[in-house]
């Protein structure tokens, strides 16, 4: 297991397109998170970004006691795309290229294989969510300083679950780009379905849901998306009119944080069963 | 007999150094069927491939060669039928670990290095990455070895696949198409290979089109037709008694000098010749027997049978038999 494990990891860390996709993550977070409120904020009153948000407010969002927020915001959708395009490209890159039949004719069982793509990806995406925080920490080190901010930290605690909370919220969406990737044993249709589920269909659903069928809201509380933006919105503790996109609290931090265990529990037996099932051909 | 053929024969008496001392075979395939659908891709084979031999798996494009191979590594799994390999289901972790295979094309990631390719598959098979360096030197690629797999020719690829297919010291090593793509000389290097594997005791499953290298490497062949394997034999069986093609003149007395040297039933009448059943060696001697006796001797060859005529001859019968 351990040498699959390597072995996996080596694969991840010379590949060019998971580096591609960690610095689109890491980019997006430091615009969205830092650069556009910083514009917005050193351009005055007058500019209409800021309408109606006082100044002040714009910088205390950029400050380190904010950190958490800017880091794992933008995980439940467009980071959580990028990691379901991570999870596809891993997998299915393994059926486009015909190296599944190499790797199961060594030693490991098509389980471990499989087992150790997961926690070597599960090993990759703590570094992206490490290297996002440290970006984001950077930033706001240097906003507070320039602008004479608070240097005030959230406690050791807060970060810790902020930074598990996001890291299960992109391991959830990879998990499910590797599912579909081996359903579909390919890259491209995975990557077009996922996507356009988290950045579409999901938002739409729980819109339609909420202002048409209020009854139905027990199904959109049950989708991938919409428990991603309930645990980051539990463990940042940001304020209902700040969060972004896709971070709302439609159910609670702790029932969020099962459901999400439950579906990588269940992205990932559905891959390791199909695996172990199905003809390498 | 071949060196390979005597290899064979002596691990049937498990008379070989370090060689599985029953002589069981390594690979044993009873029944074997596999099923797509309406479309039957395996139907039947029985398969036995003995320790330390090379054996040679034949068939045209579409046979069921490969669909078998990958039943054999446990890619696929089998319909029906009982398939043992070194004496094991295959697919379990003890087979993979001491069977090396290439099964089609070689398939490698792209983005890496050969020499990163090779280090990866080392970690999942738990060989010593000193292995790696030596596999490369084995398969003359060591001076590409940093390069990415992306910028090998088809040869180099072929070579990388061998290279991969030798990591683990294996003592089964399934080879398909191991030729593909290389250029004559590494066609001759591939076949010097794969023979100095018969000759290290290794038991060699090789899958080729060519069968002129088939006939020079393999003890024993096996040919699958249209799922079904129709023949599994020595090669030397399989291309049966040699025999010389004698055009003489006046034949009748010819055939009765030939008769009265060789016995009654060593010579018969073909066409406008003469077929004698006799060793090509005794060609000349039978020349000699024939000019001394006045006879006009204009044509004298041997007609030995070459493996490609038997595998043609097989599998057009095999599809006149289907049509």
């Amino acid at each position: 297991m351990l040498g699959s494990y390597r072995a996996e990891v080596l694969k991840l860390r010379k590949r060019s397109a998971v580096w591609v996709l960690f610095g689109a993550g890491l980019v997006l977070s430091l615009i969205f998170g830092y650069l556009l409120p910083y514009v917005g904020y050193a351009t005055g009153d007058e500019n209409p970004q800021t309408d109606g948000v006082p100044r002040g407010e714009i910088l205390r969002g950029m400050l380190p006691e904010r950190v958490m927020d800017n880091t794992i915001g933008g995980y439940p959708i467009f980071a959580g795309a990028l990691a379901l395009v991570l999870g596809a490209i891993v997998v299915g890159g393994e059926y486009t290229w015909g190296t599944l039949k190499t790797i199961l004719t060594q030693r490991p069982g098509r389980g471990t294989v499989l087992a150790s793509q997961f926690l070597a990806l599960a090993t990759m995406i703590a570094i992206w969510v490490l290297g996002i925080f440290a970006a984001c920490a950077l930033c706001s080190i240097g906003i507070a300083a320039a602008e004479s901010g608070s240097m005030d930290w959230p406690g050791v605690t807060a970060i810790l679950e902020g930074l598990a909370g996001g890291w299960l919220v992109l391991m959830m969406w990879c998990l499910a780009g590797a599912v579909l990737a081996v359903a579909f044993r390919n890259v491209a249709l995975p990557i077009g379905l996922g996507v356009v589920w988290i950045l579409g269909i999901e938002t739409l659903l729980a819109g339609v849901v909420s202002s048409l069928l209020p009854d139905l809201d027990v199904v959109s509380n049950a989708l991938p998306g919409t428990n991603a933006g309930s645990l980051v919105f539990s463990v940042t503790g940001m304020v209902a009119a700040d969060a972004p996109p896709g971070v709302r609290d439609a159910v609670g931090g702790g029932r969020a944080l099962l459901t999400l265990l439950a579906y990588c529990a269940i992205f990932a037996v559905l891959a390791v069963w199909t695996t172990r099932r199905r003809d390498v051909t | 007999m071949t060196p390979a053929g005597r290899r064979a024969d002596q691990a049937l008496t498990g008379s070989l150094d370090g060689m599985n001392e029953t002589g069981a075979p390594l690979v044993e395939v009873t029944g074997l069927t596999k099923r797509y659908g309406d479309t039957l891709a395996v139907d039947g084979v029985d398969l036995t491939v003995l320790p330390g031999e090379v054996y040679g798996f034949l068939g045209p494009n579409g046979a069921g060669k490969t669909t078998t191979l990958r039943i054999l590594t446990g890619l696929i799994a089998p319909t029906s039928g009982d398939v043992r390999v070194l004496g094991g289901a295959p697919g379990q972790p003890d087979v993979l670990g001491r069977t090396g295979s290439l099964i089609e094309s070689p398939a490698f990631y792209p983005y890496l290095s050969g020499l990163d390719n090779l280090r990866l598959l080392a970690e999942y098979a738990e060989v010593p990455r000193r292995k790696v360096d030596e596999v490369l030197e084995l398969v003359d690629l060591a001076d590409r070895a940093r390069d990415r797999f992306s910028t090998y020719s088809l040869g180099m690829k072929q070579r990388l696949g061998v290279a991969a297919a030798l990591l683990k010291d294996p003592e089964l090593v399934i080879l398909d198409e191991p030729t593909n793509g290389l250029d004559p000389a590494g066609m001759r290097d591939m076949r010097r290979l794969i023979r100095e594997l018969g000759s290290d005791g290794r038991t060699v499953l090789l899958s080729s089109h060519l069968l002129g290298e088939v006939q020079q490497i393999c003890d024993r062949v096996g040919i699958i037709n249209s799922g079904r394997m129709v023949a599994e034999h020595n090669v030397e069986e399989l291309r049966g008694e040699q025999e010389l093609v004698v055009r003489a003149a006046p034949r009748e007395r010819a055939q009765s000098i030939l008769t009265d040297f060789l016995g009654a039933g060593a010579v018969h009448q073909y066409d406008e010749t003469l077929r004698v059943k006799v060793q090509p060696e005794k060609a000349a001697e039978v020349n000699r027997i024939l000019v001394e006796a006045g006879i006009a001797v204009s044509e004298l060859h041997s007609t030995e049978r070459a493996l490609e005529d038997v595998f043609f001859e097989l599998t057009s019968e095999e599809k006149a038999d289907v049509g």
